[in-house]
């Protein structure tokens, strides 16, 4: 099979049973995308698919033949920070940081769709993507936090004053 | 912009950089030259005995190259615990299992799905037994868990601790007057605090390896307490501590979970000795459910005796607690937390028996809070149903229960324990002058106008973490059977490098608490040395002291203050050099920016940079000083630290659904100084999300006969982003004088204090209906069944 991965074109022998999210992380050594239940309820190993947020878990390495694919590791361009990855770092939108990949890759998906969600757009549409740590308040945040980025608006101030 | 920071303040965190962009390393992201990976064959029942194992099919299959049961592994001896009260495990089950998921064979292949196919050609003939599933039945003895035991009921906690058999009785005698007399109310629930699965979205993972040149075990894996895990693998398999090599580098959440040493982690580095090669095993979610420890699991019946006007005369607690079937690594000491918060932040006598019983279910242990929510759930319900039941506000009742401010310092709780500071009447009245909880009643009142159910509900909670003082070796909590006998200090390392950079190396480890960039903070402030200078680590046993780990909301109060000593230690001797390279006095040095300056005059100052190259060369240094920049301190405690809050929230329930929705969140925690307020708040954020996961959804249900129904996610509901509300949070601070810091512990403050609030507010909502009380999980269907019943 042959897909596009990160911008670069990869072509494997993979057995028909390996799912998308095996294919990443074993074949493919890209191990920002994690898995934490193997049956697409928790959303750690959310990737884009032909720019839509999929759970890589709950599709066959061979379905991806022909797609592009997106992995945490190559949402950025060049040396800086996606919004996302920018927004989570200035929210305190991860404590752990197992989910936090599926949980930016579920979010890129849903700005895709949505550029200006409310917080209740927000919280529905990462509904899928579980976090034991944060309780997701600053999640939440983070993705607001990115939106107004991408729309080129200045995003609303933190809870608190940054010192660093 | 000073790029020092001083304590209390909003720095990012140093360690998201690494983890947005999908470059931090966990251990299932390790790969090593012909790893090989484990499967393990798991009990299907919860009792049976096993009367054959045939591996033949497996052992021929394409890539397998072992199948381990109990014959190859008998001679490692049972699990190494903590607290050995209780039945030990065997590292795979000896002829009987005692829960679902109990492993009974360990398969070995060259890829893991060879090793998880040959695991289910493994044939195992059970005969299944009847198991021991009810609490009340387990207590009863009807039938014994454990031959070897006299009991199922292994221990009973009582109040006060420590009490002597006439003090315990002249209590008994004190409550039974109480409720003889002519003015009091009995207020009595039973109540069930339901078992939890932990659920770390990262499932536990350990790759070992062993190097027979070098004799030496390297380990990785996904724990709370790396230190005991080589001290455990040492200790089984024959290897010198300093010859195992454990690392737990990013921890994918714990909660108490990953505060264990499991069989897996010692038969994995056995079979990477065995067969030479490294071996790996990631569990998979299922075995997380039925593998990895599980939490809380008590039944009990609290009551109250107390007067017309809101006088407590009395409190008692009756609960048997379920540990399962084995004892792990605290496992029976988790009920004793609930003893040490037995009475809350409150003055009242206080009579506490829990009972806790063997079961063949899964281990119970450590889960964020860890006794402390169960206690502190019984304690905060019945205070809110006394309340109503006498018509008082339930605030004011507390109010008029708690310890007075007069009796701190040295002040006791009625449950026995010396409490390190409190101010809990300011703490409950800065709740009650928040515009915010105003608001909360107002919308209550509003919404009831309009026909809908609503309530607000109200707790206050104390916590008891921070462990702790070394003495504590005496109450059993050593480390012995880790083979590194440790009592619950803390450590930490300070090392300033020639260039002027530094190294912090300490002994716990963080599972996303922030460890780097709080140890930063503290580091800083006390050197001077500015915070992208300095590099924590952690995790690692070969660099870090020997340390217990990250559990018990105890780093920062007890690791952190060591952290705080060792860098105090290593600025009072850079202000000897910087002393004598300015020819100025010691005590005129100050240390900020990266630089020693001295006080009262500008123009004079020395560089980090120039002081460590300096410490470096000792021909420059003044006469007799030693060369270097570093210092160690373990740092214990006189006491533990005892945190404590009040939480609020609003909440409508549909009369048609019983459909819970909650509307409003508000705190006033208490945790004394803060140094991250970013990363403190984040730890209460999600500590409620799991105290409103307990209440509204989870429930770790077993059937008759043993068999976890909820191995799930699907099955197994966890909030989700559109479950819970944003969370609006207040503090008081009430330093502890325990530490030079002043903290007190924040880790499980959230989950301690939530899930009562929240079925506060559930059954104010119902009042009217007559509703007294629901037991957790709030599911719409058990709420609308509780006001039909209520309504008949």
């Amino acid at each position: 099979m042959s897909l596009t991965v990160n911008g670069e074109s990869v072509s494997a022998d993979v057995e028909p049973r390996t799912l998308l999210v095996h294919f990443i992380r074993e074949n493919l050594d890209l191990t920002g995308t994690h898995v934490g239940c193997e049956t697409s309820y928790c959303g750690a190993c959310t990737v884009l698919v032909d720019g839509k947020s999929v759970k890589s878990c709950t599709m066959l390495a061979v379905q991806a033949a022909g797609a592009t694919v997106t992995t945490i590791e190559g949402l950025a361009e060049g040396d800086e920070m996606h919004a996302l990855q920018e927004g989570f770092w200035e929210r305190h939108g991860l404590q752990c940081g197992y989910c936090t990949p599926g949980m930016i890759m579920s979010a890129a998906g849903l700005l895709a769709e949505n550029p200006s969600p409310t917080e209740d757009d927000i919280r529905h549409g990462i509904e899928g993507n579980l976090c034991r740590c944060t309780g997701y308040h600053n999640i939440v945040k983070a993705i607001d936090y990115a939106a107004s980025k991408l729309r080129g608006e200045t995003p609303a101030p933190a809870e608190w004053e940054v010192n660093a | 912009m000073s790029t020092t920071s001083a304590l209390g303040g909003v720095v990012r965190r140093r360690e998201d950089p690494a983890l947005v962009t999908g470059t931090g390393l966990y251990v299932d992201d390790v790969k090593r030259t012909g790893m090989l990976h484990a499967a393990f064959v798991r009990s299907p029942y919860a009792h049976a005995r096993i009367t054959s194992i045939d591996a033949d099919e497996a052992r021929s299959m394409d890539g397998v190259k072992a199948v381990y049961t109990a014959d190859d592994v008998r001679h490692l001896g049972s699990l190494p615990v903590q607290v050995p009260v209780g039945q030990a495990r065997p590292l795979l089950a000896d002829g009987t299992v005692k829960h679902m998921g109990e492993a009974v064979a360990m398969v070995v292949a060259a890829t893991r799905t060879q090793a998880q196919d040959a695991a289910d050609a493994v044939f195992v003939d059970y005969d299944a037994l009847e198991a021991v599933v009810d609490l009340k039945d387990a207590a009863s003895d009807r039938m014994k868990v454990h031959d070897g035991l006299d009991s199922n009921i292994l221990v009973t906690w009582t109040t006060p601790f420590g009490a002597d058999d006439e003090t315990q009785a002249g209590l008994v005698d004190q409550i039974a007057a109480a409720k003889d007399r002519d003015d009091t109310v009995v207020v009595s629930l039973e109540m069930n605090n339901q078992r939890l699965l932990p659920t770390a979205i990262e499932p536990r993972s350990v790759v070992a390896e062993w190097n027979s040149g070098y004799e030496e075990m390297t380990l990785w894996s996904s724990s709370q307490m790396i230190s005991a895990v080589a001290g455990a693998v040492g200790k089984v398999l024959g290897i010198p501590y300093n010859h195992v090599h454990a690392i737990a580098p990013e921890v994918g959440g714990g909660f108490g979970a990953k505060l264990n040493v499991y069989p897996d982690e010692i038969l994995v580095p056995w079979a990477a000795k065995q067969l030479g090669k490294a071996v790996k095993y990631t569990e998979n979610r299922r075995e997380a459910a039925v593998s990895t420890i599980q939490g809380r699991g008590w039944i009990g019946t609290a009551t109250i005796t107390g007067t017309r006007e809101g006088e407590v005369l009395a409190y008692e607690l009756d609960a048997i607690c379920d540990m399962g079937a084995y004892s792990q690594n605290f496992t029976v000491a988790i009920p004793f937390l609930g003893v040490f918060v037995g009475s809350g932040q409150y003055k009242f006598p206080t009579r506490l028996k829990l009972d806790c019983v063997t079961t063949h279910l899964q281990t119970t242990d450590a889960y964020r809070g860890a006794g402390r929510p169960e206690a502190i759930y019984y304690l905060e319900r019945i205070m809110d149903a006394y309340s109503r039941e006498i018509g008082m506000d339930s605030a004011a009742v507390r109010m008029k229960n708690f310890i007075p401010n007069e009796e701190f310092p040295g002040a006791m709780s009625p449950a026995g324990f010396a409490i390190d500071t409190g101010d809990y009447g300011t703490n409950l009245q800065a709740m009650l002058d928040l515009p915010e909880y105003s608001e909360m009643k107002a919308e209550r009142d509003r919404l009831r106008s309009e026909g809908k159910l609503a309530g607000v509900g109200l707790s206050t909670y104390m916590e008891v973490c921070g462990f702790g003082p070394s003495g504590l070796v005496d109450l059993g909590f050593s480390w012995a059977e880790y083979g590194v006998p440790s009592a619950f200090n803390g450590s930490g390392l300070v090392r300033v490098n020639p260039d002027g950079t530094a190294n912090v190396i300490i002994g716990t480890g963080p599972s996303g608490q922030g460890h780097k960039t709080t140890w930063s903070q503290i580091v800083s402030q006390q050197t001077g040395i500015e915070m992208d200078k300095i590099k924590v680590t952690y995790g690692d046993t070969k660099e870090a002291p020997v340390s217990i780990g990250s559990f018990g909301s105890r780093s920062a109060a007890v690791d952190g203050a060591a952290a705080f000593e060792a860098a105090g230690k290593v600025r009072e001797k850079a202000a000897k050099v910087a002393a004598h390279l300015l020819e100025a006095s010691e005590d005129d040095i100050r240390f900020e920016d990266g630089a020693a300056h001295v006080a009262g005059s500008p123009d004079k100052s020395i560089s980090w940079e120039e002081i460590a190259k300096t410490a470096y060369q000792p021909h420059l240094l003044p006469e007799g000083m030693e060369g270097g920049m570093e210092a160690h301190a373990i740092f214990s405690p006189t006491n533990a630290t005892w945190p404590f809050g009040t939480m609020a929230c609003l909440v409508s329930v549909d009369s048609d659904t019983g459909d819970v929705k909650i509307l409003r969140w508000v705190n006033v925690d208490d945790c004394g100084e803060v140094i991250n307020p970013m990363i403190v708040d984040g730890q209460i954020h999600g500590g409620v999300a799991q105290g409103i996961g307990q209440a509204l959804f989870e429930d770790a249900i077993y059937d008759g006969d043993g068999n976890l129904l909820t191995a799930g996610l699907i099955d197994y509901p966890m909030p989700t982003a559109a479950d819970v509300p944003s969370y609006e949070l207040h503090r008081t601070v009430t330093p502890t004088d325990v530490n030079p810091l002043g903290v007190k512990g924040v880790g499980e403050a959230g989950t301690i204090g939530s899930a009562q609030t929240l079925v506060n507010a559930v059954v104010d909502a119902l009042a009217e209906k007559g509703v007294k009380h629901v037991d957790m999980p709030l599911r719409p269907k058990r709420v609308w069944q509780a006001m039909q019943d209520a309504q008949n």
